[in-house]
């Protein structure tokens, strides 16, 4: 008897705290328990004004100590600082890099026509 | 007047940052309440706002508007949190059972409320601190700031029923802290202590 007692209140356990926060009712197995049961319709109570007690937490705010908003503003800036000065970089690199081939280009251009030039007038003579 | 959040949310994922200036305005107080709540004091709460507001920054253009932008705040600073809580603890592991301590006693900017909830309210907070960060986690997100299993598994790192597991432990540590079996009384008490037991050895198995 006191096997089969222990056994129902354990399988309730998960059950109740469900129940008391009114996301899933009780089963009619573990209901008729509970009916009968003073320990598990103790621990419903204790779990409803534990539930209640949570939830009134919800719409109480902390106050912030002062200062907070501006280091958080703070913060933010720095990261668009470092992401403006990310996208400078990688402009100035994209330059960089152009400038390199404009110049590589421009000189093999002239290189080619020195030597058009060379062999003209190497066939001229 | 009452700030118009989903413009400002819309106005944000634009590019604007003075908008999400105003975003921050609206809400740091509610974050930085969770942040507190998730690590029981000023300092770590601080460093958690900050980062949670440089991603949600950084991930603004990437928030589709499902959700309400302070659940959306919300998961990203569960999410901070726990990183930041993890962190800490790799290097400062001796000290987190006894920091805990903290009870949640900073001035209430609902100062009313407090007071009528008086004494049952005052132990929760004290319960709560004494939760072990993984479990008050949970019953925080869960059972204060309502959100999914899903989610708060999500943001922690665990599984859907490990998030369970968790709700289930620390919800049963929060009630018997609140109301005590009374000492006396052999018989029903400790019969119930060891069928508690059990279930809560059950858990760690997870």
């Amino acid at each position: 008897m006191r096997s089969a007692t222990l056994t129902r209140c354990d399988d309730v356990a998960v059950a109740l705290s469900e129940a008391a926060a009114a996301t899933t009712p009780l089963d009619p197995a573990s209901q008729a328990h509970v009916e009968h049961c003073l320990r598990c319709q103790a621990e419903l109570v204790q779990y409803k004004k534990l539930f209640r007690a949570l939830r009134a937490m919800r719409t109480e705010v902390l106050e912030p100590s002062p200062g907070l908003l501006g280091e958080i503003f703070l913060a933010l800036e720095e990261a668009g600082e470092r992401g403006v000065v990310r996208s400078v970089l990688s402009g100035r690199r994209a330059a960089y890099l152009g400038g390199i081939a404009a110049a590589a280009a421009a000189a093999g251009v002239g290189g080619a026509l020195v030597v058009a030039t060379r062999t003209r007038r190497r066939l001229a003579s | 007047m009452p700030v118009d959040v989903a413009h400002l949310v819309a106005e944000a994922r634009e590019g604007d940052r003075d908008a999400f200036d105003e975003l921050v305005k609206a809400t740091y107080a509610d974050t930085y309440t969770l942040a507190y709540r998730l690590t029981g004091n000023e300092e770590d709460a601080r460093d958690v706002v900050q980062e949670a507001y440089l991603r949600a920054y950084r991930g603004i253009k990437r928030f589709r508007g499902d959700a309400q932008f302070s659940t959306w705040m919300y998961r990203i600073t569960a999410n901070c949190a726990a990183t930041h809580l993890g962190r800490r603890q790799k290097h400062r592991h001796d000290e987190l059972t006894d920091e805990l301590g903290l009870a949640d006693d900073r001035p209430v900017a609902d100062v009313e409320g407090h007071v009528e909830r008086g004494v049952l309210r005052d132990r929760l907070q004290g319960a709560l601190a004494q939760l072990p960060p993984r479990l008050r986690a949970v019953v925080i997100l869960r059972d204060i700031y309502d959100l999914p299993h899903e989610s708060i598994a999500a943001e922690l790192g665990i599984s859907e029923s490990a998030a369970k597991v968790r709700l289930h432990r620390a919800r049963k540590k929060l009630r018997e802290d609140l109301f005590p079996l009374p000492t006396d009384g052999e018989g029903e008490s400790s019969r119930h202590l060891r069928a508690g037991d059990r279930v809560e050895g059950d858990a760690h198995a997870v």
